[in-house]
């Protein structure tokens, strides 16, 4: 061990450092401040700024600190006058044909190139000849560019190569003319793209949608919660006066690194879109008509009390917080209902008694690229959940033999080592099964499933993968938790982790399906998992039966629910629908009789639990718009008016630690056990039309960012959708 | 229709793809460049660079840096005779400046520009090419003409169809 460690001098303290690290890290741990521009630690070394020159004892001339390998006694000057004159002279360097434009920069401000100036630049410039003009490029709706502004640290163009994968940035021409760019104009395609704007030490590069809306110093910082997906990337959002002004990542190692996909960056613009409900409607004799916010409540606190307790059903989505579901769950035990559910995008719930306590990941969010081998099935994991798809590049680039199992082919941008595709899930995993048991005996459970079904050489390959790897998993997608043989899915997949000694997980759908099943918003289960002693009605069969009075908590009936077909009409069959929603759609006055402005996650406090089972609350960080009140404050009013007991929560930190001291022990464990023998499928493995949701049409907010439906991969998608 | 690639410079590619190790095929892009704007009287289009960086498993954008990093390559549509004089240390002692003067007002056009009728490609500007014992030279379609006077220029020039 004592031989990667070697001794060094920082400015004149003694150091341990590894063998091989580069200077940078070094004096980074140890907080000596060296100025850099090219430098990122999540990508690869350019060491093309020259900015984070320093001196080396014996070494003739200053060297880059992001370049220089330590050595065994290296002395180290940051500070030293030959230090600092090598990176003022850089710095002279990069301002020759830097433009002066700052106050009318996005980046003045919080702009490193700015800083850096005030560090290390002259007072006047020496230079007295013309300065580089270069075009700017039009990219995509997403990033906006300045490129005369450009210092050429290619920290976008490592992004694309080693983060996405996808390479289209590049550097063209030499010398004087070098410049960054596509070449041919096309815009810049990759979920995560718009991590380039973070990347982009000066305005460059910057947030097209937010441009010369705001400056940086006006703006308070809060932390929030990605709502789109099973990760919940962890946020900050800038807001102005009230006014969410854009969203940048808030680093976490653990979870999303310091990246965020582009619909948690721009997803923020539908908070202000022109659908926003602004106050409460009602339905009168077919025509709407606004009412107070105290006679709305009143009246769907009426039709819930007059209600048959069988015929009142309770639908949400898995974007209602801990806190609303807590809530929300209480409400149904008081009305004597267990007709309440959140699994609005699951077809199949035969085999619900078998479900986990949550649906989890199997293993931790930064765990996936410990894994050697990886089974991905039932999933357009990038469109489900892009930090997930990074991580699993990641585990790809490292080595690890990743493969997929769906019925489509989507791209992925790595090498990919099995892709199992061309028919129904169903049949894939059979084939799997049967090659993963290699004549052994299946699983009771999918005996009857694998029934006849020979393997193939690539399901051959695909087992062998997973049962060599010193850690495998295999992973089910949310195509497969809408797959109308969910239960099929779901058994073969648990019997190929178990025959091939892999673990087993999965992706869920939205931001806190964990939470929504730990606060019981479900019709099989109390609070904290608990079996009901009668089972309510799924989201199916609450829309299939007459009910009395249906409660949407954030759902859109259209766009939303894909456990049953035609929602908005037999939902407009219901005797009363009382919609919470932030956004009015033509669905929803379709659907609904009473419609209740909520706010977004921006306007709302509360609590997810993502994939890995990660508790992660977030405060509310804008105005609430026009009349919209937290989802929880509506539910906790309501609550009040149809006389549940306790409560009186004043803060919904209140109703989460409630909600936390009742809760038992949370079981995490994936264990799939099947009730029997599990019958052939017959005919229902093929993927439904909407089985696969785009990127870009998840949820209510993302199909109201208008720059996000702006890209290429939305258009794409309606395009495909419109036929 | 994207642009298909000849048997030829597909040989070509497979010739130096050969020449460097698994995963290096990137190195086989300047000959790859090489061989098509050779076939495509002087210069190579956007499309062609697709063409090749599909063949060999690239991201455009690789192809794109490589091909305007070159002076080699034009990206442009240029004469189909590249005339390139050079204008470095030893052929500007020995009068390269009156040639590239002669040149210019003989065809009409600056360094940098192709001639109306797209016959000549005169070069923006030559860097040493390693003839400087017969300077003046220029290079005339990758043929080195040296110890250059006026009138050879003129019969060399008038000598391209």
């Amino acid at each position: 061990m004592s031989d990667d460690i070697v001794n060094i001098e920082v400015d004149g303290e003694a150091v341990e450092a590894r063998r091989g690290q580069m200077l940078i890290e070094v004096t980074d741990a140890v907080g000596a401040y060296v100025p850099r521009f090219c430098y990122h630690d999540k990508l690869s070394v350019a060491a093309n700024c020259r900015m984070c020159l320093v001196e080396v004892e014996k070494v003739p001339k200053p060297m880059p600190a992001c370049a220089t390998p330590v050595g065994e006694g290296m002395k180290v000057f940051t500070k030293s006058p030959k230090a600092i004159a090598a990176q003022k002279a850089t710095m002279e360097f990069l301002l020759i044909n830097h433009p002066l434009d700052c106050p009318i920069c996005d980046q003045g401000g919080e702009c490193e190139l700015q800083d850096l100036a005030i560090g290390y630049g002259r007072d006047v410039s020496r230079y007295n000849d013309g300065k580089r003009v270069v075009k700017d490029k039009d990219i995509g709706p997403l990033v906006s560019t300045d490129m005369t502004r450009c210092i050429h640290c290619t920290r976008c163009v490592r992004f694309g190569e080693e983060i996405t994968g996808k390479p289209q940035l590049g550097t063209t021409d030499r010398g004087e003319n070098m410049k960054i760019g596509t070449y041919v104009e096309q815009s810049v395609d990759h979920e995560l793209s718009a991590n380039i704007i973070d990347l982009c030490p000066v305005g460059a590069l910057n947030n097209k949608p937010y441009r010369y809306s705001a400056r940086a110093w006006e703006m308070a910082q809060h932390a929030t919660v990605s709502p789109h997906d099973c990760v919940g990337s962890n946020l900050y959002a800038h807001v102005l006066r009230g006014t969410v002004k854009r969203i940048v990542p808030r680093a976490n190692e653990s979870i999303n690194e310091s990246w965020i996909a582009d619909r948690d960056r721009y997803s923020y613009e539908a908070i202000y879109s022109g659908d926003r409900l602004m106050r409460p409607r009602v339905k009168e004799n077919g025509a709407w008509r606004d009412v107070d916010w105290e006679g709305a409540l009143a009246q769907a606190a009426d039709v819930l009390k007059s209600a048959d307790q069988d015929k009142v059903a309770l639908i949400a989505t898995p974007a209602v917080t801990v806190e609303e579901g807590h809530l929300l769950s209480q409400i149904a035990d008081h009305l004597g209902t267990a007709n309440i559910d959140h699994r609005v995008g699951r077809r199949d719930v035969s085999d619900q008694d078998n479900d986990p306590m949550y649906p989890s990941l199997g293993c931790s969010i930064a765990e996936i690229e410990q894994h050697d081998a990886i089974l991905v099935a039932g999933s357009n994991v990038r469109a489900e959940a892009p930090i997930i798809a990074h991580r699993l590049r990641k585990a790809a680039v490292a080595g690890a033999a990743i493969s997929f199992a769906n019925s489509s082919v989507y791209e992925y941008l790595f090498d990919v080592a099995n892709y199992l595709s061309g028919a129904g899930l169903v049949e894939l995993l059979a084939g799997v099964a049967v090659a993963a048991a290699d004549g052994n005996s299946l699983p009771d459970s999918v005996t009857e499933l694998c029934d006849g079904v020979t393997a193939s050489g690539a399901h051959k390959d695909v087992a062998r993968s997973l049962a060599e790897a010193d850690r495998a998993i295999v992973l089910l997608g949310n195509i497969a938790g809408r797959h109308a043989s969910y239960t099929a899915v779901r058994a073969l997949a648990a019997a190929i982790a178990e025959l091939t000694g892999a673990s087993f997980g999965g992706l869920s759908e939205g931001p806190n399906s964990a939470g929504a099943c730990l606060a019981g918003v479900l019709p099989h289960r109390a609070q904290g998992g608990e079996n009901r002693v009668t089972a309510g009605l799924d989201v199916a069969s609450m829309l299939a039966q007459a009910m009395d009075a249906v409660v949407l908590v954030n759902v859109e009936p259209d766009a939303d629910i894909h456990a049953a077909t035609d929602a908005v009409a037999r939902l407009a069959e219901q005797a009363f629908v009382v919609a919470l929603t932030p956004f009015v759609s033509d669905a929803l006055l379709e659907a609904a009789d009473l419609l209740l402005p909520t706010g977004t996650f921006a306007e709302t406090s509360g609590t997810y639990v993502n994939v890995e089972g990660t508790w992660q609350s977030f405060s509310g960080v804008a105005s609430a718009v026009g009349e919209a009140r937290p989802t929880w404050k509506v539910l906790r009013v309501l609550g009040n008016l149809v006389d549940a007991p306790g409560f009186d929560y004043v803060t919904s930190v209140d109703v989460r630690d409630e909600f936390v001291a009742r809760l038992g022990e949370i079981s995490t464990s994936n264990a799939y056990e099947a009730s029997g023998r599990i019958a052939k499928v017959n005919g229902a493995d093929a993927p439904a039309n909407d089985i696969d949701i785009p990127l870009y049409s998840v949820d209510a907010l993302v199909r109201r960012a208008t720059a996000l439906q702006l890209t290429d991969e939305a258009q794409r998608a309606r395009a495909v959708s419109d036929g | 229709m994207s642009y298909v690639l000849s048997g030829h410079v597909r040989d070509e590619i497979e010739h130096w793809k050969a020449r460097f190790p698994e995963g290096r095929q990137r190195s086989a892009v300047i000959s790859a460049l090489h061989a098509i704007q050779h076939e495509n009287h002087g210069y190579v289009t956007a499309e062609q660079m697709n063409a090749v960086a599909e063949y060999l498993d690239l991201p455009t954008i690789q192809v794109y840096e490589v091909a305007t990093f070159y002076s080699m390559f034009q990206t442009e549509e240029v004469g189909r005779h590249n005339v390139a004089i050079c204008t470095n240390i030893s052929c500007m002692l020995r009068g390269a400046d009156d040639i590239v003067e002669h040149v210019e007002s003989k065809l009409g056009i600056t360094t940098g520009e192709s001639t109306g009728d797209g016959r000549i490609y005169l070069k923006k500007e030559e860097e040493c090419l390693a003839a400087c014992c017969g300077a003046p030279m220029m290079m005339v379609d990758h043929k080195y003409h040296e110890n250059l006077t006026t009138d050879q220029v003129d019969e060399i020039l008038d000598g391209l169809d």
